[in-house]
């Protein structure tokens, strides 16, 4: 009964897979095709009983049609121990190999955990990034370079990235679809994001989750580069940007739609820590943040130390 | 001038003239339209003198049956709105990219999205489920009404109440813009200030009063009220999968009052339960929501299970295979429901372990889940399939449903919902299952009990127009919603920058336009079917060559259901008492003790919805006086001891007469 609409069903999708940019399922990020082989391979598996119950919907549905005199009519047939073994038994196997599938995928790719790196690119300090959901529009802090950024994110390829995020006001969900999959960014919490961008390239990032009257806007561009010109996307935000101190901070906390790019040549003093702990504002006592990774106060200093040094090795190179 | 406005203040509290939005065209005209057609309506009532005969045969009625009929008037009148705010999105989204910014402000296409949700979950699809139930189950299982017939009427009213106010909201105020949950903090006061959220929390709030009293009703009818012989196992399956899914309504609802109840103390007390400050803990919100949130999907798609059953098993007029497997797989389902909630935010950075555990009992539950499919399948297996109207919406939900659990599944593999979670693609999977296994589900229902409800059967023309409309709009609506969400298109937009993403949201704006042309062909059906009534007519009160109990009554059955309570042998009671050759008993009859109708839920109702409107608007006097009202009709109605009355025997004597008379003509049973 479905049959005319089966071929244009299988058309568009066809055309839906050769015609348009699916990036989820063609990503730039290690992290990101990690999940989408995941997300095929749960398909192909589930697909192995669909489609057979399909096909078998439509045979039986036309065999034993009430015009059909020919077929086999049982009114009373109720059981069958072999079947009822069967058709408890094979979407059984089918979970519990998927739930296999799951159970390493889950962990393998849980955010959590630092990106496993190749031992063709060689083990590379990874970049440190802090992020601000705010209202609506997105702060970026680089400690391991002393700047921070609005609506603009920028990474090296094949160098991994540990994110730490939170929220300045309602939750928000950091999503870069070319890089790996998202997470939500919450007030007085922190939450952790592992990933690696591993082409060059322009990709669009956003937040996934519904903030507010700006939420529509709430897009950033990540830029996937070369050391060398990660290296000069540094230096420009450093020549270009100004300081961002609490005052300014504060300023940036007014809800603004479609926010410009900004570049910040440095900023306050445990800025990023004192948003997690929600005092900003020297008048405000701070909350304990809650979350995993309960950064204590020098912690970072320590990350900046560390990154100092990883710049100058960079720069050596 | 100062006092004047404190006055003015305790009189209407935070309601002013600029709370009716007249500088909103789109608004505006919508109330005219709504208004004009409301005085349309209650003018042809009213000229007609109606009005009487509403409120004795309807409003007041304590009849399950009638009751059944106005859940499911309810629910396709708030479909007709749900719907419309689903064209409103559709045109803003194909509309709005670059520098066209569509006809809909974020502010107002939030609200747009956010009643769409609430009103299909809370007033589309749970009145057609409790709908369904409430005409259908004490009839399948031999009883005369529910245990407790006037709470049933006031559940019946509470849910009115509760979409009363979300209407309201719509030209008083504003409504919620914090999507169909109200996820905190975006819903509390310091996000969203205004009235919006506080008409969603009072809508659910009055409406969740109706649906726990009603689940607590069906449980105790099919647990104490079944016909002698009736033992658990021999109970038709729809009623078994009414029984889980009330039992879900008890275990669930008390926990979206009580959450919605914590969020009211936030917004009214200033407290700090989910607030970003003072200790709140917003993500204690999104678990405790999604703990009835889960179980909710269940109390929706589990009776349309026992639809499809009844459906299937009549029209290939064979015993449902596997009974015992669908009564187990039920109730695994009902378990399960309760632990699996997490999977709704797996992108919370729960950890590993946390999100394998509700990732595997997710797919867990699509084992139960396929094993009825594969009993329904075996049920067509060597039967004499007829394919009318409510057995191709069957045959439709076989197919379409199976595409929706298999996305649901992609969803549960915890680091694939990492990609897809809030997309495009989500929202085409939870339309996939709601529309393709609850709206196709109570299509299916309401085909096949109408001649019960109505002594006529539905033009199946018509019904076949609709049935093709919905399926085919369904599918070209939203295949392009899958198709953006794997390339990264997030929900809730409303503006776009990429162009290339337009074709595909007009695809779906044209999906959406041939459903509403499925909905018109649903009401030109119910218009041409009332017109052709004669030719449509069911004598013998069994149009399908039905199995349960219900198709051995007249259509519509006497207000009684069942002269003598019958006895049941088999679980196709009614296709075993046929094939015994079962005379009907036309002598014998005794008196039949029923119940009395009352205004009580009717009024007890409208007290709710004029105290959830103070409290909306902080008129506290208006909300403490409604408030004392209805405590005190309350324990007024408790002393009404005119609550019953016996239908002479010479009566029954009469009606089942008449009925054994014109069923012999027939030369049926």
């Amino acid at each position: 009964m479905l049959k005319p609409l089966r071929i244009p069903l299988l058309a568009l999708l066809l055309v839906s897979l050769g015609g348009c940019q699916m990036v989820v399922l063609d990503p730039a990020g290690q992290v990101a095709m990690g999940e989408r082989n995941l997300l095929i391979a749960s398909t192909v598996l589930m697909l192995l009983i669909i489609v057979p119950v399909m096909v078998l919907t439509a045979v039986i549905a036309y065999r034993y049609r009430h015009s059909n005199r020919e077929a086999d009519y049982q009114p009373d047939w109720e059981h069958s121990i072999t079947l009822e073994l069967v058709i408890w038994s094979a979407p059984l196997l089918i979970i519990i190999a998927l739930g296999a599938l799951t159970w390493i995928g889950t962990h393998k790719l849980d955010p959590y955990r630092p990106v496993e790196q190749t031992a063709a690119a060689g083990e590379t300090e990874p970049l440190h990034v802090q992020v601000v959901s705010m209202d609506w529009k997105w702060l970026f802090f680089y400690p391991d370079y002393g700047i921070a950024t609005v609506n603009q994110l920028a990474a090296p390829v094949d160098r991994p990235i540990e994110f730490r995020l939170t929220s300045d006001t309602v939750m928000n969900s950091f999503y870069i679809p070319a890089l790996a999959g998202q997470i939500y960014t919450m007030a007085g919490m922190q939450t952790e994001l592992h990933a690696v961008i591993n082409e060059v390239g322009d990709y669009k990032g956003f937040s996934a989750n519904i903030s507010g009257e700006g939420f529509t806007d709430m897009r950033f561009r990540f830029k996937g580069m070369t050391d060398k010109g990660f290296r000069q996307w540094i230096e420009r935000v450093r020549s270009q940007g100004d300081e961002l101190d609490r005052t300014g901070y504060m300023a940036l906390q007014e809800p603004t739609r479609d926010e410009p790019v900004h570049y910040y040549s440095g900023y306050a003093d445990h800025l990023y820590r004192d948003i997690v702990h929600r005092c900003v504002d020297p008048d405000t006592p701070c909350t304990r943040a809650t979350g995993p990774d309960d950064e204590p106060a020098g912690a970072q200093e320590a990350a900046t130390a560390v990154s100092v040094e990883a710049l100058a090795r960079a720069d050596a190179k | 001038m100062e006092h004047g406005s404190a006055l003015m203040h305790v009189l209407l509290g935070k309601l002013t003239l600029d709370a009716i939005p007249y500088d909103v065209p789109l608004i505006f005209w919508t109330g005219v339209v709504v208004a004009v057609l409301t005085v349309a309506v209650l003018g042809t009532i009213t000229a007609a003198g109606w009005w009487g005969y509403l409120w004795r045969e309807w409003f007041t009625s304590v009849d399950h049956k009638k009751i059944g009929i106005m859940y499911l008037v309810l629910a396709v009148i708030m479909l007709l709105r749900g719907f419309s705010d689903a064209i409103l999105m559709r045109l803003q989204q194909a509309m709005a990219f670059g520098g066209n910014m569509g006809f809909l402000p974020p502010e107002h296409y939030n609200q747009i999205f956010t009643a769409h949700g609430t009103i299909m979950i809370f007033f589309v699809a749970m009145p057609l489920v409790v709908g369904l139930m409430n005409y259908v189950v004490p009839m399948q299982i031999g009883g005369r009404d529910v245990a407790f017939p006037f709470l049933n009427n006031f559940s019946f009213w509470m849910t009115a109440s509760g979409a009363m106010l979300i209407m309201v909201s719509l030209f008083i105020g504003s409504f919620s813009r914090a999507g169909w949950l109200a996820m905190a903090p975006l819903s509390e006061a310091a996000y969203s200030p205004g009235v919006g959220v506080d008409y969603y929390i009072w809508g659910l709030q009055i409406a969740g009063v109706g649906t726990l009293l009603s689940g607590i009703n069906f449980v105790v009818t099919i647990v104490k009220m079944r016909a002698p012989g009736m033992s658990m196992m021999k109970m038709p399956v729809f009623t078994w999968t009414a029984l889980c899914t009330n039992i879900l309504i008890v275990a669930a609802f008390p926990i979206l009052t009580a959450t919605l109840g914590l969020l009211s103390l936030d917004r009214y007390l200033g407290m700090h339960f989910f607030t970003n400050s003072a200790g709140g803990e917003a993500m204690m919100y999104t678990n405790l929501i999604w703990i009835w949130g889960h179980p909710e999907v269940y109390i929706l798609i589990l009776p349309m299970f026992g639809v499809f059953s009844e459906v299937i098993s009549t029209f290939s007029g064979k015993r449902l295979f596997g009974y015992s497997s669908m009564v187990y797989a039920t109730a695994a389902i009902t378990l399960l429901s309760y632990l699996v909630w997490l999977h709704h935010f797996f992108t919370m950075g729960s950890g590993a372990d946390v999100n394998s555990f509700f990732a595997i009992t997710t797919m867990i539950i699509s084992i139960p889940t396929g094993v009825k499919i594969f009993n329904w399948l075996f049920t067509m297996y060597r039967g004499r399939i007829r394919f009318e109207v409510p057995m191709l919406w069957s045959l439709a939900f076989l197919f379409t449903f199976v595409i929706g659990g298999m996305t649901g599944v992609m969803l549960s593999v915890a680091p694939a919902d990492f990609v897809l979670h809030n997309s495009l693609f989500l929202v085409a999977h939870f339309h996939n299952v709601i529309i393709g296994g609850v709206v196709f589900g109570a299509f299916a229902g309401m085909n096949f009990w109408f001649p019960k409800a109505f002594g006529f059967r539905l033009d199946p023309f018509w019904g076949k127009v609709s049935f093709w409309c919905w399926l085919v709009g369904y599918w070209v609506a939203f295949t392009p919603l899958y198709v953006m969400g794997l390339m990264g298109v997030t929900r809730r937009l409303s503006h776009f920058t990429d162009p290339s993403l337009q074709i595909w949201f007009e695809i779906a704006g044209v999906g959406a336009a041939i459903i509403l042309v499925g909905i018109a062909a649903f009401l030109v059906q119910i218009a041409v079917s009332i017109r052709n009534r004669h030719a449509l007519a069911d004598t013998t009160g069994d149009p399908w060559d039905g199995r349960t109990l219900e198709w051995s009554t007249s259509s519509p059955p006497p207000h009684y259901n069942f002269a003598f309570t019958p006895v049941v042998h088999d679980r196709d009671a009614w296709t075993d008492m046929k094939r015994r050759g079962a005379e009907r008993p036309t002598a014998g009859f005794s008196p039949i003790h029923m119940p009395k109708n009352t205004g009580a839920g009717f009024v007890l109702a409208f007290l709710s919805f004029v105290c959830g409107f103070g409290l909306v608007w902080h008129i506290w006097w208006m909300a403490g006086a409604s408030f004392l009202a209805l405590i005190a009709v309350a324990i007024g109605h408790s002393f009404n001891y005119h609550r019953d009355y016996h239908i002479p025997a010479d009566e029954v004597r009469d009606v089942e007469q008449t009925f054994a008379r014109r069923v012999a003509e027939q030369g049926a049973v």
